[in-house]
């Protein structure tokens, strides 16, 4: 018997067409001074777990069978009174975003003493000391300020600090953490989760971690539960799991990976359950105009690239503050390659690619391509040659189509704006195009939101390619995406790159990927760039202090599950 | 599967189906709408030919026979001995014809105002924004009195009748296209910052194109929840403004102006004169607005 236990749980979501069931006789416990990681993609069922327990799930949902009992008394089934006295006092939960998780208008002291006093029966005093004693152990320097300051003066690492503080108010034995590191930077996802182990240690509360995210998993937590589609399809220690799993799809899970530490041809393909669509490379490659990509000149040459936002507006220019986003960022790109652009969140390297892509304009320095300058958006001519050569890929593929517009359409626009071919022919095109990127014919008449995560980045892709530019802007391409479809479009941007030639600036926060895709990588820190190198020698021997401490965060692979015979050709 | 059944088969349509208020409304809504429409063919006679009515038949209470023709009217007659039924559908035509090109009028300026403060930002923004705000101290019916003062007194006497209703639709018009603007106004400010905008400023899309045929469409849905709403009060406005005596003229009456010459009588006995159009009146904004509400609870996901 654990702590908690969670026996044969299904929850079912009646609605208007089918009835959807969420999770399905999942079974999971929790002991005492042990973190239980539970993973899958999304869609998969791990957060429904977390909120069936808390008895927090959203109308229509409901609990149809099984049990979910805390120190082998009944939780599930409970009224509302009985569950909210369980609920937050013995079982806390910590979510996604701290920012949400906080009220805004209340100062810190304020949400802890008046947690505190709700939960435990202690006087005003004792409360007080006990708020400033949990943040000085959730790690927040000078407690006795930063008690009496709002959740907005604190930076994100903080307030999830904070929303642990809070969730350690009623001295919970169970605290459920639904991917509590999602969405922080690498550097401040390993403290949190540093935090958090510290804590079940020191207090031998038991944790159900949440996540998508299998570093995370090797990182923090003792034993791991693997779900997919609303079941568990394999269970038992964190160790024995990562090295050795017996399941096809956590195999295949595990794989997909992507390793700091040696480089692979493509990605291991996730090939579980089906949707793994060809991408027709040879087909593509046929028509596509050739390039001369071996002579010495750089297709982009970047110098002294600098952006300032307004920090404070004034109708004086001498009461204006401004923050400098990009600083002097020089850099070139030969044709053909591959250049990474690596960063934490807030280090400029998204104004960087749209500063180039020239959706922001330069305040300093200049952008060259192929010997124009493109920096300049007053000159007509340049800019609309300029617009055919280069395209973009988004980082949120739910956002980067426009939901109104048929999936023919949005294919279809960059064709009929630079008019590119005539009228007739378009249809043929787009149809062609779509058949590349692995999408059927019935795509055409769709919608997005007809499509999965995975289908609608190939239909960005599709809209990218159909100018046959030869310089591709991939902003953080698959961040949005789950692992095992991060291999798919990882792969297929590499054929691109190899088949076609493009030469492509690639984006992103994760270095094992960067790894992988990149020839040379530049590290950006607060607007500068603090090293540039060939992307063997950076990670193998990095010289600058930030890129190694970027270096030491990555996820510890080693001990992983490798496919055998994962290395094509 | 055809074009009918898949809108049959949407959320949209069996949420529809499955709210009474949303289905007796619309059917309430439609059954006026068609009767104003049909008005020629369903009325007895059209009140409005002075050569159909006969005097004796004034103050005819419903129902009842007329003690010198022997006629009975269901609704009965008013003063000049027109048949009050009729008088409401013809009322109602104008009154719908008003309200609907008003809220035509106020949509294309607030949506296309509104589109571009939102897009452009800055100078054009703050100028923009301002004017609705000076325009929003005002209650929108004085507003609209001036506006349809100062048309007045541009028109030439002998046109003033028959330029009153498109001068009722101007100042109503134009004393409501504020709220259009804010809403699209939000709206696009949302929409701008989607990467769907930005691929096609990457594709070198200009900015009409972007707003046209991007953000546009991708605002429309609350732009039909106000514009039902604001159907609803335009056709209050003009049964005010005609009710004032500044609106359609009595050769031309809309169900505000049958509501100003029915309560004159009122308190004389005749009661059915001022009664029926006003119960009409209060149907129609009633139903019309009962169906924005559903409409704006229908088309916003996050109250499901």
């Amino acid at each position: 018997m654990g702590l908690l236990d969670i026996t044969d749980l299904t929850v079912e979501f009646p609605t208007r067409r089918r009835l959807f069931v969420a999770v399905d006789g999942v079974s999971l416990d929790v002991q005492p001074g042990e973190i239980h990681g539970l993973v899958g993609e999304s869609g998969a069922g791990k957060s429904t777990v977390g909120a069936a327990v808390m008895g927090l799930l959203d109308p229509p949902g409901r609990i149809a069978s099984g049990n979910i009992t805390f120190k082998n008394q009944q939780v599930s089934g409970l009224d509302d009174e009985a569950m909210r006295a369980l609920r937050g006092r013995k079982i806390s939960m910590i979510f996604q975003d701290p920012l949400t998780s906080l009220n805004p208008l209340l100062t810190i002291r304020e949400q802890l003493t008046e947690t505190i006093r709700v939960n435990l029966d202690v006087s005003a005093e004792d409360a007080d000391k006990r708020a400033r004693d949990l943040l000085d152990r959730v790690g927040i320097p000078d407690p006795d300020t930063r008690l009496d300051q709002y959740p907005h003066q604190f930076s994100g690492g903080m307030r999830q600090r904070v929303v642990i503080a809070l969730a350690l108010c009623s001295e919970p034995d169970v605290i459920i953490a639904d991917e509590p590191t999602t969405a922080l930077d690498v550097a401040i996802q390993a403290q949190i989760l540093d935090l958090i182990r510290d804590l079940v240690d020191e207090r031998r509360v038991g944790v159900i971690l949440i996540t998508h995210d299998m570093g995370v998993i090797a990182d923090t937590t003792d034993r791991v539960t693997v779900m997919y589609r609303g079941k568990v399809v394999e269970t038992g220690p964190t160790a024995k799991i990562l090295s050795t799993p017996e399941h096809a799809y956590t195999q295949s899970l595990i794989a997909a990976v992507p390793r700091p530490h040696k480089k692979v041809h493509r990605f291991p393909r996730i090939n579980y359950g089906g949707d793994d669509p060809d991408f027709a490379i040879e087909d593509l490659s046929r028509n596509w105009p050739q390039y001369d990509n071996v002579s010495g000149d750089p297709l982009l040459q970047v110098r002294d690239l600098t952006k300032r936002f307004v920090e404070k507006r004034s109708i004086l220019p001498w009461g204006r503050r401004y923050f400098t986003a990009v600083d002097q960022v020089s850099f070139d790109i030969m044709p053909g390659e591959v250049l990474g652009l690596v960063g934490e969140s807030g280090s400029g390297k998204s104004t960087v690619a749209r500063m180039i892509a020239g959706l922001y304009k330069v305040d300093g320095g200049t952008v060259e391509f192929d010997g124009d300058l493109v920096s300049d958006l007053s000159n007509r001519e340049v800019q609309r040659a300029y617009r055919q050569e280069i395209q973009m890929i988004f980082q949120d593929p739910f956002s980067s189509l426009n939901p109104r517009m048929r999936v023919d359409q949005i294919v279809a626009e960059p064709i009929r704006h630079h008019r590119l071919l005539p009228t007739v022919d378009i249809p043929v095109r787009v149809a062609e195009l779509l058949d590349q990127v692995g999408l059927g014919a019935e795509a055409r008449q769709k919608y997005p939101h007809e499509f999965s995560g995975g289908q609608r980045q190939r239909i960005a892709i599709a809209r990218a390619l159909a100018t046959q530019p030869r310089f591709l802007i991939c902003d953080e391409p698959t961040s949005a995406l789950d692992v095992s479809i991060q291999a798919q479009i990882l792969n297929i941007l590499k054929d691109l790159q190899e088949h076609l030639g493009l030469t492509i600036l690639f984006i992103s926060h994760a270095l094992p990927v960067v790894r992988q895709m990149c020839d040379r990588v530049a590290v950006m820190q607060r607007g500068k760039i603090v090293e540039l190198e060939d992307s063997e020698t950076l990670f193998t021997s990095p010289s600058h202090d930030y890129t190694k401490e970027l270096l030491s965060l990555t996820p510890r692979t080693e001990n992983m599950y490798e496919r055998p015979g994962s290395e094509p050709k | 599967m055809s074009v009918f059944h898949r809108f049959w088969d949407s959320d949209f349509a069996w949420d529809f189906r499955h709210s009474p208020v949303a289905v007796v409304s619309f059917l309430v809504a439609l059954l006026l709408v068609l009767s104003a429409l049909f008005a020629p063919l369903i009325a007895t006679i059209n009140p409005f030919e002075p050569g159909n009515l006969n005097l004796m038949n004034g103050f005819t209470a419903p129902g009842t026979q007329n003690a010198f023709t022997g006629e009975s009217f269901i609704l009965g007659t008013d003063d000049q001995g027109r048949d009050v039924y009729s008088t409401i559908l013809y009322g109602m035509r104008i009154s719908l014809f008003v309200g609907f090109a008003a809220v035509a009028l106020g949509m294309l300026i607030g949506v296309t105002l509104g589109l571009v403060a939102g897009y452009f930002g800055g100078w054009t923004d703050a100028i923009i924004m301002r004017i609705a705000d000076v325009q929003l101290t005002f209650p929108s019916i004085l507003v609209a009195m001036l506006i349809f003062g100062v048309a007045k007194g541009f028109t030439p006497v002998e046109y003033r009748d028959q330029l009153a209703i498109w001068v009722l639709i101007l100042s109503i018009g134009l004393s409501d296209w504020v709220q259009f603007a804010r809403v699209v106004r939000g709206a696009t400010l949302v929409e701008k910052q989607k990467e769907y905008v930005q691929a096609a400023r990457l594709i070198g899309r200009g900015a009409m194109p972007i707003l046209v045929r991007h953000i546009l469409p991708n605002v429309l849905s609350p732009v039909l929840v106000i514009a039902t709403i604001s159907l609803a009060l335009a056709i209050i406005a003009e049964a005010t403004l005609s009710f004032l005596g500044v609106g359609a003229p009595s050769t031309q009456p809309s169900l505000g102006t049958l509501i100003r010459i029915g309560q004159n009588y009122l308190f004389s006995g005749e009661w059915w004169i001022l009664f029926f159009p006003s119960a009409t009146l209060l149907a129609l904004a009633l139903s019309v607005n009962l169906l924005g509400d559903w409409l704006r609870d229908a088309l916003n996901p996050k109250l499901k």
